[in-house]
């Protein structure tokens, strides 16, 4: 080991003298002459500049030291803001030096030159030529032509072809599947059934199939409870709710959001009635009448889950929804969901 | 008080179960001397019955009384019925009037201290102009005065107390789940306030512990009413533990811009940064020089 | 040194008469031709934080549990994705400052090649021989605004997530084949499945940004092959070019931007916060949140969505037009539509099929700049309906009302500004006629007081 540190100390020194003792010149190869004229003009120096762009770039330095030492002490306090002011500091003080730089000590010509020519007559020419002379062997050649065509095109549609497995294909039905079916119970995000008796008026509630993914789109319900008497249903939804009791799909039928709001009046007399809101774009749905759109850009009214209580004061889906949940499609209006 | 209108939203009777709203009297109050007359009666009523929220010194409820005369009585008629002076219009709004009643304000009976504190501590009430949102504006009454109407109000009827949230046994992780269920969507989800249809969600930031509490058990103006048995005590305590976060969460990040996401960011985006990058290119750069 | 350096790379590429002309190839000067290099800058800062990241993150939607140092989401649920960005935003050393960073020079980078957009088109620049140039640049701004969506959408949180579900919407309410577009795209209704993320992930971070590389560099080949355009300020003309050398003059400078606009992105990437995904939550298909946009050059959009009234147009029970197509479809398509196709439109209604070195000032076509501010003008208040919700909460402006000023603004505004717009133009030209003519008189009234008397 201590043979190896001497042998290395001794190559240092080695090392350290060679670059220092002067050198012989190098052969002369192919030393070319000194240049008669200047490519780039000579510039009168600025010292003051050179020492602000040097001042700047050692700065930059120090800043890019200093994020380094940031970055290494862990669990700084704004640890964030010191990595970003140091680095950025660090790269802004060495733009400053180069912004410096490139207008004070380098030499800023002003050159002039032609732009290319606008085109090149001879040689679009000579391309024309060329390829119209290669074909002096075809004597079909729209047949030729027709054939090259048809077989790009047939091979771009066979290449193409294997991304149809990226999708699920032309069945659309998954988009009216519900996981709803006649007698599935409602429950919490806890998986909790609803009871109707739990389900007070002025509030909401947001419920899931018991047993389904929560996360599909047909899942989630919002539930309220109106005055049957404040209640006015439309024929189709003639016997949906439950003794008050409405639920409708939580997608908003514009853009698909969650809805999540709903307004509930203290003082009816002197207050909007109550709607079902959608916080992206702010469409409003009356539950009073099914879902029908009050206000905002949504275009259907929100689908419909019938409810029924069972003989054990639980809430249960006494069917499907009176259309498809989410936004519209092109065959929404004319698909029945199914479970 | 400004001129009255119909509008004025307050406390409604919650002593109604599924159903209807609570029917009015038939006769319609007339204004002035009988008003102030009938006003003193049913003060002495008042005073006669004991008080179902816990034994208030008589002098609190009789000196609340005095102040619901001069400040609540127009809109919230005698007793905190609901029926005040008849004669004032009501300003443009979807009115509806139950059978042959015009009720001016919600009915105060039953709705308990917690109510009253609420609505009085915030400024929600009195109601600077009637027709309007409650919104937090200034307090109108001091200290003793508060608790009288509260004591007074609180003596109309069984009603809840006022609340005592302890967010130190709340969890807030618990309580950003609830949050996002029950508020997020009017509030946001960090308490910024926002729009719903016909009203404003406050900000949450002036609101303190027992006004949150207060603000969920009540439901005011348009938002919903959570009682007990939808939203626990434990998990309103959760709730308000939250939402002390989120009045100050931490912002490793740096500058919060507000929490309310890409508008205050495309903002910077365009008068901090657009701004210096063109900064930046004039100063490279240069400029027109004249033809 | 450096003339071993140039010896060795000669004798081994044979490139150093290229490398010489390259060396003095010409960049006309003025401040506005730098805006593009600011846009290209902001796309390498991209790059090498995107590649950072792409290293931490994880493009997996399995349901995880979260148990890391951010409390108030300890023992939720939440996508692996959301999480991996959680744990870079927490734990990895730097990684908010990255994150930050990256999300910055994405807003940034959009902001830019708008800027550079309006530079091109209000002085001309796009006119014969550079349409391809021009296209080739507004196809890479479309795929720059995809790509930042796709990239914040990655992250799976509560806004994000809801952005997600909106650009559904809108992709399934393209007539006809919506449905089937948006159950190709997501592999099913939304959320779709489990591979979505995944090929987000492959999209944001390999296929968009090789896309993006292959524009820019056909982009910047074209401007290099047909020379940049310039101003007439002096010397220049069609055939003339001025300007300053790429070496010794314009690489200080070009190399300053870059690290100035990387400087400039750091900073805002470690003093503000952007995008603070923590406080939104994890994205659940049943939850939402007030508030909610989308980032900056998205907000036209949300705009032109909650503008519009509530049409479906159906053809008996089938929806041949669902409401977010005129909003999230249309308008863009009309936007974007019209700026491809203006440059022909130009050169249809003008007859000028000349070739164009030189650059008009804005008030040198007047028709122009109308046009473009008139387009401006009404892109910009549709975005500005977008921030009508957050308007209402701050200054208590009826939401409703804002809603009907902007549908009626939105089209009579940019009528009167395009006006507006032209008479400005129209009179800075005369001012400077009448300018002219002062000068020439005062020159030939000097030359007249010096001529001796005769």
């Amino acid at each position: 080991m201590k043979d190896r540190l001497r042998t290395l100390l001794v190559l240092v020194v080695l090392y350290v003298l060679r670059r220092r003792l002067p050198r012989r010149p190098p052969a002369p190869e192919h030393a070319p002459e000194p240049p008669t004229q200047r490519i780039v003009p000579a510039g009168t120096p600025e010292p003051r500049a050179e020492l602000l762009a040097i001042g700047l770039l050692l700065f930059g330095a120090l800043c890019a030291a200093a994020f380094v030492a940031v970055y290494v002490l862990d669990r700084l306090p704004r640890q964030t803001q010191l990595l970003g002011l140091s680095l950025g500091l660090a790269l802004l003080s060495i733009a400053a030096a180069l912004i410096v730089t490139g207008k004070r000590l380098v030499v800023t010509e002003e050159l002039e030159h032609e732009y290319p020519p606008e085109e090149h007559p001879e040689e679009q020419e000579e391309i024309v030529q060329t390829v119209a002379e290669s074909g002096s062997r075809l004597t079909r050649r729209r047949l030729f032509t027709l054939g090259l065509g048809t077989a790009g095109g047939a091979l771009a549609v066979a290449l193409l072809a294997p991304l149809a497995s990226l999708g699920p294909g032309i069945d659309l039905d998954s988009f009216v599947r519900t996981p709803w079916r006649r007698g599935r119970r409602l429950v919490d995000e806890d998986g909790k059934p609803y009871r109707a008796a739990d389900i007070e008026q002025d509030t909401f509630y947001t419920a899931f199939p018991e047993g389904a993914d929560r996360e599909q789109l047909a899942s989630p319900l919002v539930v309220v409870r109106l005055p049957p008497r404040d209640l006015d249903l439309p024929r189709e939804n003639a016997g949906y709710a439950a003794a008050g009791i409405v639920a409708f799909s939580k997608i908003c039928t514009h853009a698909g959001c969650a809805i999540s709001l709903y307004r509930t009046p203290l003082f009816p007399e002197a207050e909007p009635k109550p709607a079902l809101v959608c916080p992206c774009h702010y469409s409003t749905f009356d539950p009073a009448t099914g879902g029908t759109v009050i206000f905002g850009p949504a275009g259907r009214k929100l689908p419909m889950l019938p409810l029924r209580i069972d003989g054990r004061g639980y809430l249960r889906a006494a069917g499907n929804f009176d259309g498809p949940v989410g936004p519209s499609w092109w065959g929404v209006r004319a698909r029945r969901p199914f479970a | 008080m400004s001129s009255l209108s119909r509008r004025s939203t307050l406390w409604r009777n919650r002593r109604t179960p599924v159903g209807g709203l609570t029917p009015y009297r038939t006769v319609p109050i007339r204004p002035q001397t009988s008003h102030l007359v009938a006003a003193l009666l049913a003060v002495c009523a008042a005073l006669l019955l004991p008080l179902a929220a816990g034994a208030a010194p008589p002098s609190k409820v009789e000196q609340g009384s005095h102040l619901y005369g001069r400040y609540c009585l127009a809109c919230h008629g005698l007793d905190g019925s609901g029926v005040g002076a008849p004669g004032h219009t009501i300003g443009a709004g979807p009115l509806r009037v139950q059978g042959q009643q015009q009720a001016t304000a919600p009915s105060l009976r039953g709705v308990g201290a917690l109510a009253a504190d609420f609505y009085l501590r915030t400024g929600y009430m009195p109601l600077r102009r009637v027709g309007d949102q409650p919104r937090r504006s200034r307090v109108f009454f001091d200290e003793g005065e508060i608790q009288a109407i509260t004591a007074y109000i609180a003596s109309l009827g069984r009603g809840p107390a006022i609340p005592t949230p302890q967010p130190s046994r709340g969890d807030v992780g618990q309580g950003l789940h609830l949050f996002t269920e029950h508020c997020a969507g009017c509030h946001q989800i960090v308490a910024e306030g926002g729009y719903v249809t016909g009203a404003v969600a406050p900000a949450l930031e002036n609101a303190t512990d027992v006004q949150i509490a207060e603000a969920v058990r009540i439901g005011p103006y348009l938002m919903p009413r959570f009682s007990r048995q939808q939203i626990s005590d434990r998990q309103l305590d959760s709730i308000v533990a939250y939402v002390r976060y989120a009045k100050h969460p931490d912002d490793p990040g740096g500058w919060s811009l507000g929490h309310i996401g890409p508008v205050p960011e495309g903002l910077v985006t365009w008068f901090i940064a657009a701004v210096a990058t063109i900064g930046f290119c004039v100063v490279i750069g240069t400029r027109l020089r004249s033809r | 040194m450096i003339r071993k350096l140039v010896r060795f790379l000669d004798q081994r590429t044979g490139t150093a008469p290229f490398t010489q002309k390259a060396l003095r190839y010409l960049f006309p000067d003025h401040w506005s031709f730098l805006l593009g290099e600011v846009a290209l800058y902001c796309f390498i800062v991209l790059v090498a934080t995107g590649t950072y990241l792409a290293l931490f993150y994880s493009d997996s939607t399995a349901d995880v549990v979260y148990h890391g140092p951010y409390v108030p989401l300890q023992g939720q649920h939440m996508t692996e994705a959301y999480r991996s960005v959680l744990d870079i935003s927490t734990s990895v050393k730097a990684g908010l400052l990255i994150r930050q960073t990256h999300h910055w020079a994405a807003n940034v980078f959009v902001a830019a090649i708008v800027l550079h957009l309006l530079r091109i088109f209000f002085t001309g620049a796009y006119r014969k021989p550079r349409e391809l140039t021009y296209w080739l640049g507004l196809t890479i701004l479309m795929v720059a605004l995809l790509e930042g969506y796709l990239g914040y959408s990655l992250v799976d949180d509560l806004l994000s997530g809801m952005g997600l579900a909106i650009g559904n919407g809108v992709a399934l309410s393209i007539p006809f084949i919506g449905a089937s577009l948006g159950a190709f795209i997501w592999g099913g209704p939304f959320p779709g499945s489990s591979a979505f993320f995944p090929r987000m992930y492959i999209g944001h971070v390999f296929l968009i940004p090789a896309l993006i590389a292959v524009l820019l560099a056909a982009h910047l080949a074209l401007v290099a092959l047909r020379h940049h355009t310039q101003f007439r300020q002096g010397r220049e003309t069609e055939r003339r070019i001025v300007g300053v050398p790429t070496f010794p003059g314009q690489t200080p400078r070009s190399l300053g931007l870059l690290l100035a606009v990387a400087g400039l992105l750091v900073l805002l990437g470690g003093l503000v916060q952007i995008n603070p995904i923590w406080l939104w939550g994890p994205f659940h298909t049943y939850s939402s949140t007030n508030g909610a946009q989308p980032d900056w050059y998205l907000g036209w959009l949300i705009g032109a969505l909650r503008l519009m009234p509530s049409w479906d147009w159906t053809i008996g029970n089938y929806t041949l037009v669902p409401n977010p197509f005129w909003g999230g479809v249309l308008f863009p398509l009309v936007v974007f539509g019209f700026l491809y196709v203006w440059p022909l439109l130009e050169r249809r209604f003008t007859g000028d099929r000349a070739f164009h070195n030189l650059l008009d000032r804005p008030r040198d076509a007047p028709v122009r700049t109308a046009i473009g501010f008139g387009l401006l003008t009404w892109v910009l208040l549709v975005f500005l309906a977008g921030a009508s919700d957050r308007v209402f909460v701050f200054f208590g402006l009826s939401y409703s009302t804002q809603i009907w000023f902007f549908r009626v603004a939105s089209f009579v505004v940019p009528v009167v500004v395009a006006f507006v717009a032209h008479r400005v133009c129209l009179e800075l030209q005369a001012g400077e006629r009448v300018e002219r003519r002062r000068e020439l008189a005062i020159g030939e009234a000097r030359a007249e007081a010096r001529r001796p008397l005769s």
